[in-house]
């Protein structure tokens, strides 16, 4: 087969063309000239850089890796990446030539002369410069193609290693928050400068990790035998081990992030929370609902009203003293399930779609009816609620008087050692900053956890999934849909509720704006990054979605985009989620797979005659 | 007493007049079938009877009580029970899931078990792939499925929208076969078939339906010997 040995150039220049516009793209919006300014690895490597060389490494690992898997001549794939690499360079160094000629700043306001130094490697003359953004491309191809080279068993932990020194390059403002809790200065600037890592810090954590992955690779199967080989009690202990050691990590958790991480981590579980309510309708009972943020503002907006010592505040109204925060949760729960369950009523008959579009419009009726003049003397307008108090509890220190009876634990909360917010947190009992609110978010997360849990294992549980599934033939088993429907909308508003009112009392104000499409959209894409109907898959989407984008605030004109562009390769690469539920995945993989052949009396069988020839 | 008696039924999809002015009864212990080309309205028929659609007009009783006040899922809760056209298991989940789904409204964990072990004994393909998603399995053995996940419910009545839909003339002969010896069992059906042939071959009576209307009934024998039904639908 002489024919595919052949050299196919139009392919590579195919490939080398596809590659090419991530470069061109992200140039003109701008984003390669805002990511330039954070460096992943200190005087290496900036973001920017890695916008540009990555396409090509990409595009020169994977042309090779296709050519070669297709039994072609190895040395040809080299050239072949080589040739990707380079072509991927044209598009960008087509748009330096225009804008040499045709300044495009009028029309692409970000093609500007910082954008063209970027692109040109500082070089002053341009053919210069775009002959070495010419050659890195290509050469970046060719490395791209010698990584697919190396053995599989080698190049796992290369690119893992990889990856995870990029992640901590971006991430390095998180590692340094973290540390700076436990090494002095000093220290702290061998591992991070500024926003980025330093090169000995890099090198270091590439090793290891290089390392670690590779011995994984090879020890991991005897490890992994060697625990099942265990009896059950002593698997029993390690796993209880490991769940207190987790357990442990939680609890101090705030205190090892510091306060900024910990406001970080808050907005994330809130997430979760949502996450977990919202999942009981999308993910278990397959209900679109696109107007989740109703249920946030419903919670959020009574926790103020009946919490807020200003002017709007119930207790000013009435002359008594404004409810207490412990209260308000479970009244908060109560009136989003109530507006869960009333708003499910009208769209009981919707599927699909139209039952998508009519949430969806929910969602921004709570919050025009918040902007409103009908309502703003009860809830403000756009002024919002203000004065909203932070949770507390009876400070046990004087209760018990432990001045005098326990001294040593005041010590301890007086101390700087990690214990000592949390001893504060219990001796005072003040909700004050994030570090504290943490743990109401927490047990929150918990208990909407084990109630979800609870339900999807039970009875209503199979008829959610049922009703997914089928729901005319959810009715033909003898499933009352209706009512799993409006159950499952109900109980789903739940954790919105409580979610809107811990965050009331968390931001101490609230505005209408706060409660816009954008939550229920963030909501609904964590569930489906993570995996539908996975709890874990909550966890980690939370993490990505909301935990990932304040860490890298400084791109956040991108965040949509990137948003985009995330859920599209999500789509592409792992539709079934970060984190799959066995269901989804079961699902997924039953997609994939052929119906089984049939056996025996079907195969010899022939096909059904039509019906004006079955009689004789 | 009939079993089941629909009387001078309209049904709409719509503007569309799918069904004008059925009446049929269906009694205790019979099969009957209901017999008819593509788009007559065999499934409307049935998706009246069990209240998936409402009739604008004429009434369903069902054991002596007007069916239409209740829902489909009290209806199987009452003992009808209905294999979907197009077979309708639920395609993500297991053989053995889909058999426990069907018992839905049963508590009796242990009997349930056994009505299991008696589904695959049914069926002897179902107990080898009780693990295997419904998805995959060939049309036959989901034919089989919807079945057995009907009768988990130990229904009264079985209404069955055709079963013997694309599948091979061997499959047809093995689910007609258990079609009978599920009605000597003491369940009635209510057949909904094309292949009328086979249908009229192991029922006791038979409608047959043209363009949303009754064009001739009775006893299967004189149906199949009915010179208008054999021209029509036994190829003359
Ligand atoms: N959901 C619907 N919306 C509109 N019209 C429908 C709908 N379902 C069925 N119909 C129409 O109602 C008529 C009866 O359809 P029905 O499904 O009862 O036919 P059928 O006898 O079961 O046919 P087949 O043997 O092909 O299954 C047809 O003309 C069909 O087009
Ligand atoms: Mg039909």
């Amino acid at each position: 087969m002489s024919a595919t040995k052949r050299f196919d150039l139009r392919y590579f220049i195919r490939a080398g063309l596809l590659a090419g516009i991530v470069p061109l793209y992200t140039s003109v919006i701008g984003m390669v000239e805002v990511f330039n300014k954070r460096e992943v690895v200190k005087g290496m490597l900036t973001l920017g850089e890695m916008l540009v060389i990555f396409p090509s490494l990409v595009v020169g690992y994977l042309v090779a890796l296709k050519w070669r898997r297709e039994g072609k001549n190895p040395f040809l794939a080299l050239v072949g990446a080589l040739i990707a690499g380079f072509v991927a360079s044209l598009p960008t160094v087509l748009l330096i030539l225009v804008n040499d000629r045709i300044p495009l700043r009028d029309m692409f306001v970000n093609v500007n002369p910082a954008l063209m130094e970027i692109l040109l490697v500082g070089q002053e003359q341009m053919a210069q410069g775009a002959f070495i953004l010419m050659s890195v491309l290509a050469v970046s191809g060719l490395l791209g193609a010698v990584v697919s080279f190396i053995p599989y068993r080698f190049r796992r932990p290369l690119v893992i290693a990889l990856v995870v020194v990029i992640l901590s390059g971006l991430l390095s403002e998180f590692i340094k928050q973290v540390l700076q809790q436990f090494i002095e200065r000093g220290a702290l600037k061998q591992i991070v400068q500024g926003k980025s890592l330093t090169t000995k810090a890099a090198a270091a954590i590439f090793v290891v990790t290089y390392l670690t992955t590779l011995f994984w690779d090879v020890k991991g199967q005897a490890i992994r035998t060697r625990y099942n080989a265990m009896p059950a009690s002593r698997k029993k202990q390690a796993g209880r081990l490991w769940k207190t050691m987790f357990g442990i990590f939680l609890l101090i958790l705030p205190w090892v992030l510091g306060p900024y991480l910990s406001e970080v981590i808050d907005n994330v579980g809130l997430y979760i929370i949502m996450g977990l309510g919202l999942n009981i309708a999308v993910g278990w009972a397959g209900l679109l609902d696109l107007g989740y943020v109703t249920n946030f503002a419903v919670g959020a907006y009574i926790a103020g009203v009946l919490t807020s010592t200003g002017p709007l505040g119930l207790g000013a109204r009435l002359g008594t003293d404004p409810l207490g925060f412990w209260i308000i949760i479970p009244i908060s729960i109560l009136a989003a399930m109530f507006t869960g369950f009333v708003l499910a009523l009208p769209v009981l008959r919707m599927r699909g779609d139209y039952l998508a579009i009519a949430t969806l419009g929910f969602g921004e009726i709570i919050r025009l009816l918040a902007l409103s003049d009908w309502l703003k003397p009860y809830i403000g307008g756009a002024q919002g609620i203000l004065f909203i108090p932070k949770p507390e509890l009876p400070a046990l220190a004087e209760i018990l008087n432990l001045a005098d009876r326990a001294p040593a634990l005041i010590e301890i909360a007086k101390g700087d050692s990690l214990l000592a917010g949390l001893m504060n947190l219990i001796l005072y009992g003040q909700f004050s900053g994030p570090q504290e609110l943490y743990y109401i978010i927490f047990v929150g997360a918990l208990f909407v956890l084990f109630v979800a849990t609870r339900l999807n294992n039970s009875r209503t549980g199979r008829q959610w999934m049922a009703m997914r599934e089928d729901e005319d033939a959810a009715s033909s088993v003898g499933i009352n849909t209706t009512t799993a429907k409006v159950l499952a909308f109900t109980v789903s508003a739940a954790s919105g509720g409580m979610a809107g009112a811990i965050f009331a009392s968390k931001v101490g104000t609230i505005f209408p704006n706060s409660f816009n499409l954008l939550v229920s959209i963030n909501v609904l894409s964590l569930i489906i990054i993570g995996g539908m109907g996975s709890i874990p898959g909550i966890v980690v989407g939370s993490l990505a979605l909301i935990g990932l984008p304040e860490l890298l605030r400084e791109f956040a004109e991108f965040r949509l985009l990137l948003y985009g562009a995330l859920l599209v390769v999500m789509m592409l690469v792992r539709p079934e989620g970060l984190w799959p539920s066995p269901v989804i995945r079961r699902e997924m993989a039953a997609d994939e797979e052929e119906p089984p052949p049939d056996m025996g009396e079907m195969q010899t069988s022939q096909p059904m005659r039509p019906l004006s020839e079955a009689s004789d | 007493m009939a079993l089941l008696e629909l009387e001078n039924v309209h049904s709409y999809y719509g503007n569309i007049h799918a069904l004008k002015g059925v009446s049929m009864t269906v009694d205790e212990g019979e099969i009957v079938c209901l017999i008819g080309g593509n788009g007559a309205g065999k499934t409307t028929t049935l998706r009246t009877i069990t209240g998936l659609l409402r009739p604008r007009e004429g009434s369903v009783r069902f054991d002596g009580e007007d069916a239409l006040q209740y829902a489909t899922h009290e209806l199987v809760a009452k003992g009808l029970a209905m294999v979907p056209e197009g077979r309708g298991v639920f395609q993500k989940l297991t053989v053995e899931e889909n058999l426990e789904m069907g018992a839905y409204l049963r508590t009796d964990a242990k009997a349930i078990a056994e009505d299991i072990q008696r589904m695959y004994e049914l069926f002897p393909r179902l107990g080898e792939r009780r693990t295997q998603v419904a998805g995959t399995l060939s049309g036959g053995e989901q034919q089989m499925l919807a079945i057995s996940r009907a009768l988990m419910s130990r229904p009264r009545v079985l209404l069955m929208d055709e079963p013997s839909m694309g599948l091979a003339p061997v499959l047809v002969d093995l689910i007609f076969d258990t079609i009978q010896e599920i009605n000597k069992d003491g369940v009635t059906i209510l057949l909904v078939e094309q292949n009328a042939l086979i249908a009229l071959d192991i029922s006791h009576r038979g409608y047959v339906i043209e363009t949303g209307a009754i064009a001739l009934e009775g006893p299967a024998k004189e149906l199949r010997d009915d010179p208008r039904v054999k021209e029509a639908y036994l190829g003359g």
